[in-house]
C-alpha cells in the first residue's frame, strides 16, 4: 500500500505501472481498478485557470492511510496506491490517482470507488480556484458521485 | 507548554489567522481553544476539529502540548 503527495505535475499511469512491478507478482491478480481525477477548465458554470490544492501536511497523509487500511479490511485486496497533487495546478493535469489490484473484479471495482469517495470526504484538501476573470474563489463542497 | 492551533484554507482567511498558541487550562475543549486562539470569533457551523490530526468533536477535551486545528469541509480529489 502506497500513498504519494506530489508538489509538482505526475503521471498517473506511469506510476501505476511501476507499482505494480515492484509489489505485485505476475498471475497474482487478475483484477486492477484505477480512477483518475484530472483537472477541468469549467467548474460551477465559469472558466476556471488554474488551481491551488492546500492540505494539512501529516494529517493528511495519516487519514489517506487509514482509508486504505480500512478498505484492506472490507475487501480482500493485494495492494492499493493514492496519489494526490498538492499546490498549484494547471488545467488538463491530474489530481488524484486511486488504484487497487485484487483477484477478482468485485473487489477491486468496489474498493476503489470506496477510497474515492471517503477521500473527498474525509481526505484534508481545500481547493481555490482561478477563474478565467482572474477572481478567485475557494470551492465549498464536492460535486455529488453519486 | 501551550496547544499549538492551526487554521486551514478559506476559514483561516475569513478570520486572518493561519496559527496561533493558547496557554493549555484544565478540561479545556476544543470549542475553548477556538474561542481563545480566535478571541470568541464566531464559527460556521460546518467547521470541522482535528486534535493531534484526527477528526474530534468540539466538546472533546485537549491534553498540554496537543495540536488542534480548524478547517472548512474537505474538497480534495
Amino acid at each position: 500500500m502506497s500513498i504519494i503527495l506530489h508538489q509538482g505535475a505526475f503521471d498517473p499511469w506511469l506510476n501505476l505501472q511501476q507499482h505494480q512491478k515492484e509489489h505485485l507478482k505476475t498471475g497474482a491478480y487478475g483484477a486492477t481498478a484505477s480512477f483518475v481525477g484530472t483537472m477541468r477548465d469549467f467548474n460551477q458554470g465559469e472558466g476556471v485557470n488554474s488551481m491551488t490544492l492546500e492540505h494539512y501536511p501529516g494529517m493528511t497523509e495519516r487519514e489517506l492511510a487509514k482509508i486504505l487500511t480500512e478498505a484492506t479490511e472490507k475487501w480482500t485486496l493485494l495492494t492499493g496506491l493514492i496519489e494526490h497533487r498538492v499546490g498549484e495546478i494547471q488545467v488538463g493535469e491530474p489530481i488524484v490517482l486511486v488504484c487497487v489490484w485484487s483477484s477478482h473484479r468485485k473487489e477491486a471495482f468496489e474498493a476503489c470507488r470506496f477510497l474515492m469517495e471517503e477521500l473527498k470526504t474525509r481526505a484534508p484538501f481545500w481547493k481555490k480556484e482561478v477563474l478565467l476573470s482572474e477572481s478567485e474563489r475557494w470551492i465549498d463542497k464536492n460535486s455529488d458521485g453519486y | 507548554m501551550s496547544i499549538a492551533v492551526k487554521f486551514f484554507a478559506s476559514l483561516s482567511e475569513t478570520i486572518n489567522l493561519s496559527e496561533a498558541h493558547v496557554t493549555y487550562q484544565a478540561e479545556m475543549t476544543v470549542e475553548r481553544v477556538w474561542q481563545l486562539a480566535t478571541g470568541q470569533q464566531p464559527r460556521l457551523n460546518n467547521t470541522l476539529a482535528a486534535l493531534n490530526m484526527e477528526y474530534v468533536g468540539f466538546d472533546q477535551t485537549v491534553s498540554d502540548g496537543d495540536e488542534v486545528a480548524f478547517f472548512p469541509p474537505v474538497t480534495g480529489g
